[in-house]
């Protein structure tokens, strides 16, 4: 770790979301278009490339320089942080799990950008529960042929491929040894892309369904070349997702909070700036203090991640706390801006209608909270 | 072709710029420090240049303290391939400066040396031109187009009214203008490669030059601030408080 370089890699991330994001953040949200120009400068900073090792041609940064990485882009707008985060989890999956050939053919393209990745898990009938997915993997020959839909898939569009989730044994017991993972490029056979779903908040990325008819997929693409490994794949990955979504939360959250502390200097009521209010004063305490806790929680997991260490606990309470916190920053945000927090021309409304993804993505709060629980029993046996 | 480019440490222009109390400088808390938007202008123009003329390369040079490493490591992650830090902590005006960079064009035997036309902090305007002297090379400055062709340079200058065109033989001088180009900005993997990049010091004493400044700063003064407008009631009223109160006509 070069605590130089990593300062230097963080601020050079922060001046082009300075420069290129955050003066046209909204306008691309509120036409719900897709960022092509701020996608571009992601990849050409290198991004893509994030948390690839070197030796794959990534940039081969810490969880923690990511996590901040994550924070800053999302301090100007979230949905730039969704094009990024299964993207890596793919390259995750892959560098851990894959076999060389894949590393090979998947990791350098996937660093530069050139291939763009997504993961495909959730289906219309099961998001929480992974192991009822429905979609099966068929051996044929060289292939495997894959059938079954996916739903609110993030980068289906603008992706060139997906790590999709299929049961390769759809009788297997327990379920989740049935389950295997698929590197799927796009090709003219599929698979089919959904129309680009309506969203609340996190607009302009494209969100999709995903549908696989009968899509022969070559059988080199079954990451780590064994059938019945998927769900353990998948899961090592999702403590990156959860660091990557608990750090879109700081980033938001902060961005809620600079928006409401430079706004009550300026605003006058009775007389004075609203931030001598003291009302005000106590929410900015409040959002100044939530934003900081949940950095640091933040910081934590990924230090434990980065050192090897098992962090599901920790990475589960960053992402719960830090979402949670957001979702009050941005509410209390609009409370001290007033009637122009409720405008298009602040951006406040827009973090208040991100802030709520970040409760749900990469596995829900509540569903956090049962892992937390059951770290927490078996740390501290009876 | 080997290309020098000085750089200052500057604040950045977005920065609100609040002067001490006592007029002997700026607050300098809070402040955010950037290479001289000039001279970023430079780096990117000495970069062009070496992406066309294959073996070129591009040295950075800056006289200040040793936290203005952070700029020079920027200039190395848009690409220059090394650097040279000048150490000083006191006061160098316009003339010792350009005496430093030109004792280390002549040690580096530059071709080039590129810099802006001025810094954005004092807006001095002066070290490229001394600096053209003290070398006895040519000088074109404000430049808003640079070409070569062999080992001669031939500058569009931006100057009042219009363009104009020179041609010189290298070594020369040129400082640049704003129209010049647009800097790119450093990529990641360039940030992770200029940590590997050569980064030397020297201390500006051990230059054996006569650095005494000629030139002292007395005292520095916010400008006035700004008068909220007022409203007229007719065009006989505007003319009539031009004339007597604002005296412009
Ligand atoms: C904008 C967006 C983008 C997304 N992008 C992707 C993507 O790229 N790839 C992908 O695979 N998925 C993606 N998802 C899906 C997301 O991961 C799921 O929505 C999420 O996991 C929840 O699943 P669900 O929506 O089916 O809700 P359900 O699982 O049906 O949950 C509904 C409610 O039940 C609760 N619940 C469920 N099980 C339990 C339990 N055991 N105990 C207590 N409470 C429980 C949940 O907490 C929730 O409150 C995306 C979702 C959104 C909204």
């Amino acid at each position: 770790m070069d605590e130089v370089q990593d300062r230097d890699i963080i601020a050079a991330v922060r001046g082009f979301v300075e420069r290129e994001v955050i003066p046209f953040a909204s306008d691309f949200e509120h036409r719900d278009e897709y960022p092509h120009p701020m996608v571009a400068g992601l990849k050409s900073l290198g991004l893509f490339g994030a948390t690839i090792p070197a030796e794959h041609g990534g940039l081969g940064l810490s969880f923690a320089t990511y996590a901040r990485v994550m924070e800053e882009l999302s301090r100007g707008w979230m949905s730039l942080a969704g094009v990024i985060n299964s993207h890596l989890i793919m390259a995750f999956i892959i560098t851990h799990h894959g076999t060389a050939a894949q590393k090979e053919y998947f990791l350098p393209a996937m660093a530069r950008g050139d291939k763009r990745g997504g993961l495909a898990l959730t289906e219309p009938h099961a998001g929480s529960d992974v192991q009822s997915i429905r979609t099966t993997a068929v051996r044929r020959g060289d292939d495997y042929v894959l059938k079954g839909s996916k739903m609110f898939i993030t980068n289906a569009r603008n992706g060139t491929m997906l790590a999709v989730a299929a049961k390769t044994d759809p009788l297997a017991k327990p379920a989740y040894a049935g389950i295997s993972m698929f590197a799927v490029e796009k090709n003219d056979a599929g698979p089919a892309v959904g129309a680009n779903l309506k969203k609340l908040g996190y607009k302009g990325i494209d969100t999709c369904e995903v549908t696989l008819d009968d899509l022969a997929v070559p059988a080199a693409n079954l990451i780590g070349g064994a059938e019945g490994l998927g769900f353990k794949q998948v899961m090592s990955a999702l403590e990156v997702g959860r660091i990557n979504v608990a750090a879109r939360a700081v980033g938001v959250g902060q961005a809620a909070f600079e928006t409401a502390i430079h706004y009550a200097q300026q605003r006058t009521a009775f007389g004075k700036p609203i931030c001598e209010h003291q009302a005000v004063q106590l929410l900015l305490a409040d959002m100044g203090t939530g934003v900081e806790a949940a950095r640091l929680m933040v910081a934590n997991a990924a230090r434990k991640k980065d050192a090897g260490e098992r962090c599901d606990v920790e990475a589960g309470m960053a992402k719960l706390f830090a979402s949670e916190a957001c979702a009050k920053i941005s509410l209390d945000a609009m409370r001290v801006l007033g009637g122009y927090g409720f405008m298009q021309e602040f951006p406040v409304e827009r973090f208040y209608r991100d802030a709520p993804l970040m409760m749900i993505g990469e596995g829900t709060n509540e569903i956090q909270a049962l892992v937390i629980a059951r770290g927490l029993l078996a740390r501290y046996p009876a | 072709m080997k290309i020098l480019v000085p750089i200052k440490r500057v604040p950045d222009p977005a920065t609100t710029i609040r002067v001490l109390p006592d007029g002997s400088g700026i607050a300098t808390d809070n402040v955010k420090w950037v290479i001289n938007p000039f001279d970023e202008i430079a780096i990117e123009e000495a970069l062009r240049i070496k992406e066309k003329q294959a073996g070129s390369e591009v040295v950075l040079v800056t006289i200040g303290q040793s936290t203005w490493q952070e700029q020079l490591r920027t200039g190395l992650a848009m690409g220059a391939d090394r650097a040279i830090l000048v150490k000083n902590d006191g006061y160098l005006d316009p003339l010792a400066l350009a005496k430093i960079i030109a004792k280390v064009a002549a040690g580096e035997n530059a071709d080039l040396v590129l810099l802006g036309k001025q810094a954005i902090d004092d807006d001095s305007n002066q070290v490229g031109q001394m600096l053209a002297e003290l070398l006895g090379w040519p000088q074109a400055t404000f430049a808003s187009k640079v070409e070569f062709a062999d080992k001669r340079v031939t500058v569009i200058r931006e100057v009042d009214g219009g363009l104009e065109t020179i041609a010189f033989n290298l070594p020369a001088v040129v400082t640049t203008d704003l129209r010049l180009n647009e800097p790119r900005y450093a990529s990641l993997p360039g940030i992770m490669k200029a940590r590997k990049k050569e980064l030397k010091e020297v201390a500006a004493e051990s230059l054996g030059l006569d650095l005494a400044p000629k030139l002292k700063i007395k005292s520095l003064t916010a400008p006035p601030k700004r008068q909220a407008g007022r409203k007229v009631a007719s065009v006989e009223e505007l003319v009539s408080v031009l004339h007597t109160e604002a005296k412009v006509i």
